[in-house]
């Protein structure tokens, strides 16, 4: 019998041959050796996404949050709900947080809901994957799995926005909070911890948008990456991966940079330190190959 | 939106005469806060887009008070929004900034009074409408969509330029090319689609749009 | 009385016997110390080193008594001998905590203790046991002066606390400005209200106190005396003159508003234009309901400009935040909001400041819906029916302009404290000189007068800044440059309610604290508790008056010769008096010309071939002092070529201290005291300022002598300097090196 059992929120960019694939495959490599069963949430649909406020509105985007919780509730009753991505959680949780404050909106949202004849009871927990890791199990007990050492890897721990603010890890601080710093270390890699961009935006769908200016903002966090000596970057948001690694070369054809960092999530690392192979850590996903990660995986 | 929907949307707003803060609290998405701005400016100096808003969070909640709505509601400010969150955790005053200014952007779009062709504008209005019709998104038929919203020319420009990264994507299984055909969704798609007619239908009812 | 008998104990605990030879301080003691006991102890300030010279002081009839341990900063509870006078000599935080470690070095820590032990017997041997003054005043009751807010809660403090109290009114009736007030600012959670002023209650309470007595329609027409004793006459408005005794004052004549006829640029005197007093009229007349402007029409609109008049920087009009017009503009906006939310509240602003618990006030009103614009006015015009204010937006940047039913301008606080002495005494010294102008100008300015001192100095309180009774007597709110007259609320310095009502009760127990002091003779802050006090040789005295013009206190009169008539419970005992002295008549019995330049006198000068000059510095106790200890406790090695004396503030230093310090031979003089200047840090006002001035007129003598004026220098120094004093010593002496020895050495 698994030890912890959770309702998976994987999210869109988390499916098969989506952009954050490899943060899934990792995932699940990494749940099973901590012994986590994850069970989806039965036809769960997208979050919204912050980026969705322009033509969705307040109640429509809380609505199909609901929509996840009401099957979270029903299917896989007492299970948290536990999502990898930053903006599912944030935006799942942002839309609880709602829910719990006002009972007009809890109304109205149920009053959308039974158009599909499902009724949300106000019951569901929103966790983020890094909180199950840190909270439920902690740096002691996650170490113990641990079969392989990242010693002589060097890493930047980025923590990003959505993943930070506005409801933190763990009680962190929202300027410099720690904990990637201290999940490399507990996996015996070097952790970066004064980098200075660990927080700053990496321009999140505005990459989409507004692709100059983003641009500027990936430029200044691989940059700084670089000037205190980091090897790789490692994260716990798949828009963060993406925009930081997919943009550097990119930023290398328009300015003559010559970025090329690879970067990883956290659970990549883990899978790895578990004894995990290359794949199984989704390392295969990488654009910017992680070869260092490579060849401890292959020892 | 049809041009008779703007004008009744736009009479609905009689009521509030010239107080436009009034207009605001009732009707944007956590706009009671707006009042409670204590004009510090901890929320522009914190803004990783700061230098490109044209009015920061800060003034765009003087400008309310002032009564400047249309420069407000014209404005693209609000859409330089990255939703960081940076300005929420910081505001001593805890406005939830970042969700007033998605509430003003949705607002201005609503009215039709926001920037024509803003970039963000387009793409999370695309955004939006790629979740709903499969209930998950489609990464590649939103990204080839952003391409294309300048017209096929462009588009194809744009899409060219970015080839080497999709093809990476491809190469490393992160972008599906058979998500042109339809790619993830939600199976219960009616269900789905009925609680999102059903919540802007309210929503809407609520704050008095026509459409 | 009995002969006085001298003696030295030597402390060798704390490392001071590994690192000196307390054979050779013994020795000192004796022979050139004259002591008549001298002993050594391991542990001087533990039971049994004290109970030592306890029994010496019971059974061996010592008199005298000279611990050489640590600073007289530390261990007064161990090394406390009311009986017996005592000097200290610094061995620890003075020589063995400074001087660098290491045999290289051991000659001069030794030679650096050696002088202390000859300094602290010499020292001895000048002092007396002070007695306390003997004139003793017993009157413990306390005078208020006003009875609105402030002096209302300083007479019911002082007389719940059991002093009798005098509290006198020019008004009818008790409660000032806070009887025109509808509400005031919140003082209790939830912040978020205003709420009832609480007068009635207050004024019941004092009417009936039994240890009150209520002076109503009056005013002082005469204070005389010091603490313990003052003499005050009470006139009423009718003619009659009731006399009381009194034995401290609490000065509380509050303010009154900025006249906003001289604003008219921001429409002062126009009809729908009012200052805050204006406004609280018209809300004690809605009673609750919707305000109504003069011509009856109700309020819809209103806009408060702050600043009116104030944080003027064109020197037109009050250059300072009166503090409390912000809140109360706020709780005044909140009189519409709470009548009818519908009403259009603004407040304009530069900068909003709410202090205390403000903030949760300021958040209050913006949920009620009041805007809050940063603005300046620039003009304010009738229009239509009512006003159009003009203004910079300070965010959006841009004029623009806003109109309103009515106007209400945040004036400033101008204290009402009485005349200001600084243009009295140019008046006066004109008036003596003969001009009948002058003389008549006398009169009209006495005329304002609130206390009516009889004080050689003027009579009323020395003001600081912009009018304020306030002293700046830094860490001492209250104090005042009169001993035993405290300031409280907003005469003292620009305030609100709440800060009045804490200041009024803070100048209360200052009041008590200080006829308890007068009727056991001791001083008065700074130097609380004691008990030497000025003695004058009048005899010798040659009427410059220089202590009477000088005494930061007006503490001393003149006689109709013009003898200094010293009124001791006045006086805060710093010896400016002392320092000022031509001839030297003015001492203490524990600190005098004598106890000092005896110190200077002992000091063992070596030969100017020896390369070992001899800097002296006379440091301030209040806080050169505690600085150069506090270097000592974290070791900071500074010169042993130094030999410190503290003084009580560099007022006291007497010129004759220099002059003999150069005469026997030392290389250098260094003054280290507090901060002068309008930001002044001296404990004593105007002492460190004195010396500096002193010092600066020192020239001629240094050149007599055929001294470069690089000999004599003064210093500034917080208590904090603790690293900046090792500097001013280290490279002072580097200076004196490069000047070379001094030519006196030798002469003497």
């Amino acid at each position: 019998m698994a030890k912890k059992e959770y309702a998976f929120y994987p999210g869109c960019s988390s499916q098969l041959k989506a952009s954050a694939s490899n943060y899934l495959v990792s995932t699940n490599a990494m749940c099973k050796a901590l012994d986590v069963k994850l069970t989806e949430i039965p036809d769960w649909n997208c979050c919204g996404a912050s980026v969705g406020y322009c033509e969705g509105g307040e109640l429509p985007r809380i609505a199909i949050n609901a929509r996840n919780f009401a099957q979270a509730e029903t299917h896989l009753p007492g299970q948290d709900i536990v999502a990898t991505c930053a903006a599912c959680w944030l935006g799942a949780r942002e839309s609880k947080e709602r829910l719990d404050a006002s009972s007009q909106l809890m109304k109205e949202t149920n009053e959308a809901l039974a158009a599909a004849g499902l009724h949300y009871k106000g019951e569901v927990n929103i966790r983020h994957m890094v909180e199950v890791l840190i909270e439920d199990f902690g740096y002691d007990e996650l170490k113990k799995p641990m079969k392989k050492s990242l010693e002589g890897i060097k890493f930047a721990g980025y923590v990003g926005c959505q993943t930070n603010r506005p409801f933190g890890i763990d009680g962190e601080s929202f300027e410099n909070p720690l904990y990637l710093d201290k999940m490399v270390e507990t996996f015996g890699g070097e952790a970066l911890t004064s980098y200075d961009q660990k927080v700053a935006c990496c321009g999140g769908a505005l990459a989409f948008s507004e692709p100059e200016k983003s641009q500027k903002q990936i430029r200044d966090i691989v940059e700084s990456a670089y000037d205190h000596g980091a090897e790789m970057i490692v994260t716990p948001c798949p828009l963060c991966q993406a925009n930081v690694e997919v943009y550097q070369s990119e930023i290398n054809k328009k300015q003559g940079t010559k970025l090329n960092m690879p970067v990883l999530y956290y659970s990549q690392l883990m899978t790895i330190a578990y004894g995990g192979s290359a794949k199984e850590a989704g390392l295969n996903g990488q654009l910017i190959r992680a070869e260092k990660l490579e060849r401890i995986a292959g020892k | 939106m049809s041009n008779a929907n703007v004008q009744a949307n736009l009479s609905n707003l009689a009521r509030y005469q010239n107080n436009f803060l009034r207009e605001v609290e009732e009707r944007v998405e956590e706009g009671h806060m707006v009042k409670m701005c204590m004009q510090c400016g901890v929320c522009a100096g914190s803004c990783p887009f700061g230098p490109d808003w044209e009015h920061s969070p800060q003034k765009i909640f003087m400008m309310i008070r002032a009564g400047k709505r249309e420069e407000v509601l014209g404005s693209d400010s609000m859409f330089m929004c990255t939703s960081c969150y940076n300005c929420i955790v910081r505001c001593p005053r805890e406005l939830p900034i970042t969700h007033i200014m998605h509430g003003l952007a949705n607002y201005a779009h609503r009215l039709g009074l926001a920037p024509k062709g803003q970039p963000t504008r387009v793409f999370a209005t695309m955004f939006w409408n790629n979740l709903t019709k499969k209930g998950r998104v489609n990464e590649l038929t939103l990204t080839l969509g952003l391409y294309f919203k300048d017209g096929l020319v462009s588009g194809i420009k744009t899409a060219l330029g970015m080839q080497s990264i999709g093809l990476a994507m491809l190469l490393a299984k992160r972008l599906n090319p058979m998500e042109i055909f339809g790619g993830h969704g939600v199976k219960d798609l009616k269900g789905f689609h009925a609680i999102v007619a059903k919540a802007k239908e309210i929503e809407d009812r609520k704050k008095g749009f026509t459409a | 009385m009995a002969d006085n008998k001298f003696a030295a104990y030597i402390c060798s605990g704390c490392g001071l016997g590994d690192q000196l030879d307390v054979k050779t301080l013994e020795k000192i003691a004796q022979k050139e110390g004259k002591m008549q006991v001298v002993k050594s102890h391991s542990f001087l300030c533990n039971a049994e080193g004290v109970q030592m010279i306890k029994d010496d002081i019971a059974n061996e009839a010592v008199t005298h008594v000279c611990i050489a341990a640590c600073s007289r900063r530390a261990k007064t509870e161990a090394f406390h001998f009311p009986t017996a006078a005592m000097s200290r000599a610094n061995l620890r935080e003075g020589v063995l905590w400074v001087v660098a470690a290491g045999e290289a070095h051991d000659e001069v820590r030794q030679e650096m203790a050696n002088d202390y032990v000859r300094m602290g017997c010499a020292e001895l041997k000048k002092m007396k046991l002070p007695e306390g003054n003997p004139d003793k005043a017993h009157s413990k009751r306390v005078l208020v002066v006003g009875g609105g807010m402030s002096g209302l809660t300083a007479a019911f403090e002082a007389a719940e606390a059991g002093y009798e109290t005098v509290l006198v009114e020019k008004q009818a009736q008790l409660g000032g400005w806070a009887a025109k007030l509808w509400k005031r600012v919140p003082f209790k959670a939830p912040y978020t209200e205003p709420q009832d002023t609480g007068l009635a209650e207050l004024a019941a309470k004092v009417g009936s106190h039994p240890l009150i007595k209520v002076h109503l329609n009056s005013r002082l027409a005469e204070t005389s005396g010091a603490p313990g004793r003052f003499a005050v006459k009470i006139a009423q408005e009718s003619g009659a003159v009731t006399e009381e005794t009194v034995g401290s004052i609490v000065q509380a004549t509050g303010f009154t508003g900025y006249d906003i006829a001289r604003l008219p640029e921001l429409g002062g005197g126009q009809a729908n234009v009012v200052d805050q007093a204006g406004l609280e009229a018209m809300a004690m007349a809605a009673n609750g309901a919707t305000i109504k402007r003069v011509d009856g029409k109700e309020v819809k609109s209103v806009v408060f400009l702050q600043c009116a008049g104030q944080r003027d920087d064109s020197g037109k009009h009050l250059s300072y935040c009166s503090g409390h017009c912000c809140a109360t503009s706020i709780k005044q906006a909140m009189y519409f909001k709470n009548a009818n939310p519908a009403i259009d509240t603004a407040i304009m602003y530069q900068d909003l400041r709410v202090p205390g618990m403000g903030e949760d006030f300021y958040r209050s009103a913006q949920e009620k819906g009041v805007t809050f614009t940063k603005g300046k006015a620039t003009g304010v015009e009738s229009s239509g029916d009512g006003c159009k204010v003009s203004f910079r937006d300070l965010i959006l940047d841009e004029e623009t302009s806003i109109n309103a039913d009515l106007v209400v301008l945040a004036t400033g606080q101008v204290p009402t404290a009485g005349v200001e002495l600084d243009a009295w005494t140019q008046l006066t010294s004109e008036a003596d000189g003969g001009s009948a102008d002058a003389k008549q100008k006398k009169v009209e300015m006495e005329k304002v007068s609130i206390l009516n001192l009889t004080y050689r100095q003027g009579p009323d309180l020395p003001q600081f800044k912009h009018g304020f009774a306030d002293s700046h007597f830094i860490c001492f709110p209250y104090e005042t440059r009169r001993t035993g007259i405290y300031a409280a609320g907003p005469v003292r310095r620009p305030m609100d309610m709440l800060q009045a009502t804490d200041d009024a009760t803070g100048a209360a127990l200052k009041a008590i604290q200080a006829v308890e002091n007068a009727s056991l003779g001791r001083a008065a802050h700074p130097r609380s508790g004691d008990l030497s006090f000025p003695q004058v040789r009048l005899e010798g005295c040659t009427q410059c008056k220089r202590c009477t013009v000088e005494c930061p206190f007006g503490a001393i009169d003149e006689d109709e010769k013009r003898f200094p008539v010293f009124n001791e419970q006045r006086c805060r005992r710093c010896g400016t008096c002392m320092g000022a002295c031509p001839v030297r008549v003015i001492s203490f019995e524990n600190y005098s010309v004598d106890t000092v330049g005896s110190q200077i006198k002992a000091v063992d000068m070596p030969d100017e071939f020896s390369e070992r000059p001899r800097i002296l510095i006379l440091a301030c106790e209040n806080d050169a002092y505690p600085a150069l200890d506090m270097a000592g406790l974290s070791r900071t090695v500074y010169s042993a070529f130094v030999r410190i004396i503290p003084v009580r503030c560099l007022g006291s230093v007497n010129t004759i201290w220099i002059t003999d310090a150069l005469n026997s031979g030392f290389d250098g003089v260094m003054m280290m005291g507090c901060k002068k200047g309008d930001d002044y840090q001296c404990h004593f006002v105007k002492g460190s300022e004195l010396a500096h001035y002193r010092m600066s007129k020192i020239g001629d003598t240094l050149t007599q002598l055929g001294l470069e004026p690089e000999r004599v220098v003064t210093q500034e120094v917080a208590i904090t300097d603790n690293q900046r004093v090792v500097t001013l010593i280290n490279d002072y002496v580097a200076q004196i090196n490069e000047l070379g020895m001094s030519p006196m050495k030798g002469f003497n």
